[in-house]
């Protein structure tokens, strides 16, 4: 299969998902017998071409233009014509907040089936399937492309290592036949939230706090904890609902399904619709006063007492372990 | 200002889910089916473009005949009329035949704009609106949580990772709405006796000039599985401070996470 993997990059810089998904496509067209490219759009993007031939691209297509500086419809126009370029069977795209909104644009127009989410998958002998969470992971289905045909696939970030796999990484100028006429949708621009830290999508350590938080004045300690890993703060949709804390923030079926490294529920029930967006991340922490919540059937570790003496002690004992080395 | 909105009849989120013995289906025990949350924000925003602008709130669902009452629903809050595209396999059918069939409905009645929501709980594909966006070809904007409408230009907020986008784009288009975009209203007992009296057109497969083959499914399904359970944690016991103290310390030696 030859494989094209969208990698996505913001202000100059490629996600690390982008990555991610460039390891994914490598993989996939090493055990199905085939050829994986990456295509790159943007301006003054060029000099990112090399990472993605470091994690396995043989060739990219680079479309740097001034009408790729923003985000719009065209990128979908552009990448299905990467698509047609390369005679792909597969397309990889990073299950972001842009992979997600490009995706079915591109699949649409090549008129293809797409599987959003993707967890694992297997490719070996030439077949490949995948799996994926519904119910916002209440359930996982496993699927394979219908014979012969081809398909596209966003990634979930976070989920797939990346791998190096040095490969020639040949740049082509993409010939995209996008006109200004295209620009359809476009991005005028971003609003960063103030102080922002990492979004709870692309956290490997979420700090997460609920009803049990009491006000919207107490997120600091969650922010102090997730500051000091390094990490996102997150929230329940009761917290949200509340209005303590921004809806971006809700993890949940109705939020952001999560699976970072580590998650820590603070003042956090654990009601299935929580639980749903959260029971695949690989370490879990409860911290809850309560001994009877739900939360604690899936934690790995439990602390049963009041967030607000744990969590500043927690913030402590991890400044310690690291000043220790 | 003729406003089409899509809705989907979804499993509420209470539900509980269990594989069926096939390994293929899904039980779902005794689920109750509502209109899918993102969607009434959906229904929410047509209306008030409605009562600003003039005009109709059509809803559209694409199921099996039980749909209706996510429709009713919609009607109940007070959309002007709606569209039932029901026919077999209808309620199985993937995100692309989903958006073919919404195609092709949309095609058959004057629209300037589509409302969808950001994602149908269940599936979670958040792939339908901007595939029919594409399959009609005018511009998609996804995941929007705040909208301006002057003219016929919109000017959108859409969530992004750390932050917000704001995009332009012009009518018609397809705008999927998230959480944030407004607060939808309960029908008004008025409202749900009003909905009884108020049309559903049903659709189906030939009426739409829709051919089955079509509507074949891109991937096949091999097994419906849960999540593996999760092995049994630990509460850890004594001083809260040595507690936390036991705990930073297992995360970074045992369960290397810090
Ligand atoms: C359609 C629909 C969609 C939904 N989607 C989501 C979703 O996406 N995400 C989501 O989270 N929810 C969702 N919910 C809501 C969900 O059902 C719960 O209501 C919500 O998750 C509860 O939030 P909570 O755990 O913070 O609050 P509660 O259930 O009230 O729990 C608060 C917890 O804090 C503990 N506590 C209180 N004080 C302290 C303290 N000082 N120290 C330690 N612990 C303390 C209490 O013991 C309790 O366990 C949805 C509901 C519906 C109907
Ligand atoms: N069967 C359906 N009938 C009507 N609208 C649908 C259907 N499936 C999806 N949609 C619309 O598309 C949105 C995104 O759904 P999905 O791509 O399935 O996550 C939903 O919020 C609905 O507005």
């Amino acid at each position: 299969m030859n494989v094209l993997v969208f990698a996505e990059q913001r202000d100059g810089k490629l996600k690390k998902a982008a990555l991610e998904a460039m390891s994914v496509g490598r993989e996939i067209a090493d055990a199905t017998g085939g050829t994986a490219a990456a295509v790159l759009l943007g301006q003054g993007v060029g000099p990112l071409a090399e990472a993605l031939g470091k994690a396995g691209a043989d060739k990219v297509y680079v479309g740097d233009d001034a009408l790729f500086a923003s985000y719009s419809d065209a990128y979908g126009l552009a990448v299905g014509k990467a698509a047609q370029a390369m005679a792909a069977n597969a397309l990889v795209f990073s299950a972001t907040a842009m992979g997600k909104d490009l995706a079915p644009k591109v699949t649409a127009r090549l008129g293809i089936g797409l599987l959003s989410d993707v967890t694992s998958f297997t490719a070996a002998g030439g077949a490949v399937s995948f799996q994926r969470p519904i119910y916002a992971g209440k359930a996982f289905a496993t699927l394979v492309p219908a014979a012969g045909k081809p398909f596209g696939v966003t990634v979930r970030p976070n989920v797939f290592p990346v791998k190096e796999c040095p490969k020639a990484g040949e740049v082509v100028s993409l010939d995209h036949g996008v006109t200004p006429g295209d620009l359809k949708a476009v991005v005028e621009k971003i609003l960063t939230a103030q102080g922002e830290l990492l979004d709870v999508a692309e956290a490997n350590i979420i700090v997460s706090g609920g009803r049990g938080m009491k006000g919207p004045e107490n997120y600091k300690i969650l922010e102090e904890l997730a500051k000091e890993l390094g990490g996102a703060v997150g929230a329940s949709r009761a917290a949200v609902d509340a209005g303590w804390i921004d809806h971006s923030h809700q993890v949940g079926q109705t939020g952001k399904v999560v699976s970072p490294g580590l998650y820590i529920a603070c003042g956090i029930s654990g009601a299935i619709q929580h639980l749903a967006g959260m029971s695949s991340s690989k370490v879990i922490v409860a911290i809850n006063k309560d001994p009877e919540a739900p939360i604690f059937k899936v934690a790995t570790y439990g602390i049963v007492g009041d967030l607000f003496e744990v969590v500043p002690l927690m913030t402590q004992a991890v400044k310690a372990m690291k000043a220790a080395g | 200002m003729n406003v089409l909105v899509f809705v989907k009849h979804v499993p509420d989120t209470e539900t509980r889910v269990k594989v069926a013995a096939d390994g293929l289906h899904l039980d779902l025990g005794e689920a109750n089916f509502v209109i899918n949350p993102y969607d009434e924000f959906a229904v929410e925003q047509g209306l008030q473009l409605k009562e600003r602008l003039g005009g109709e709130v059509t809803a559209v669902t694409v199921g099996n005949d039980d749909a209706v009452k996510t429709l009713r629903q919609a009607l109940a809050m007070g959309a002007d009329k709606a569209i039932l595209c029901s026919d077999a396999g209808f309620d199985e059918a993937d995100p692309l035949a989903t958006a073919r069939i919404l195609a092709a409905a949309a095609g058959k009645v004057p629209y300037d704009l589509i409302l969808c929501g950001k994602h149908g709980v269940g599936g979670d594909n958040q792939q339908v609106g901007s595939l029919v966006g594409q399959l009609l070809g005018i511009p998609v904007v996804t995941v929007v949580t705040g909208m301006e409408l002057e003219g016929t230009s919109l000017q959108l907020k859409r969530e992004v990772e750390g932050g917000t986008e704001v995009v332009k784009a012009t009518l018609p288009a397809v705008i999927s709405c998230q959480k944030g975009l407004n607060e939808p209203r309960y029908p008004s007992l008025k409202g749900i006796m009003a909905a009884k009296k108020k049309e559903v057109t049903a659709w189906k497969a030939a009426d739409l000039g829709l051919d089955p083959a079509s509507l074949a499914p891109a991937f096949g399904l091999q097994k419906l599985e849960l999540p593996p359970p999760r092995p049994a944690g630990r509460v850890l016991a004594g001083e809260i401070p040595a507690q936390v103290q036991e705990l930073v310390k297992l995360l970074h030696e045992e369960a290397k996470a810090i």
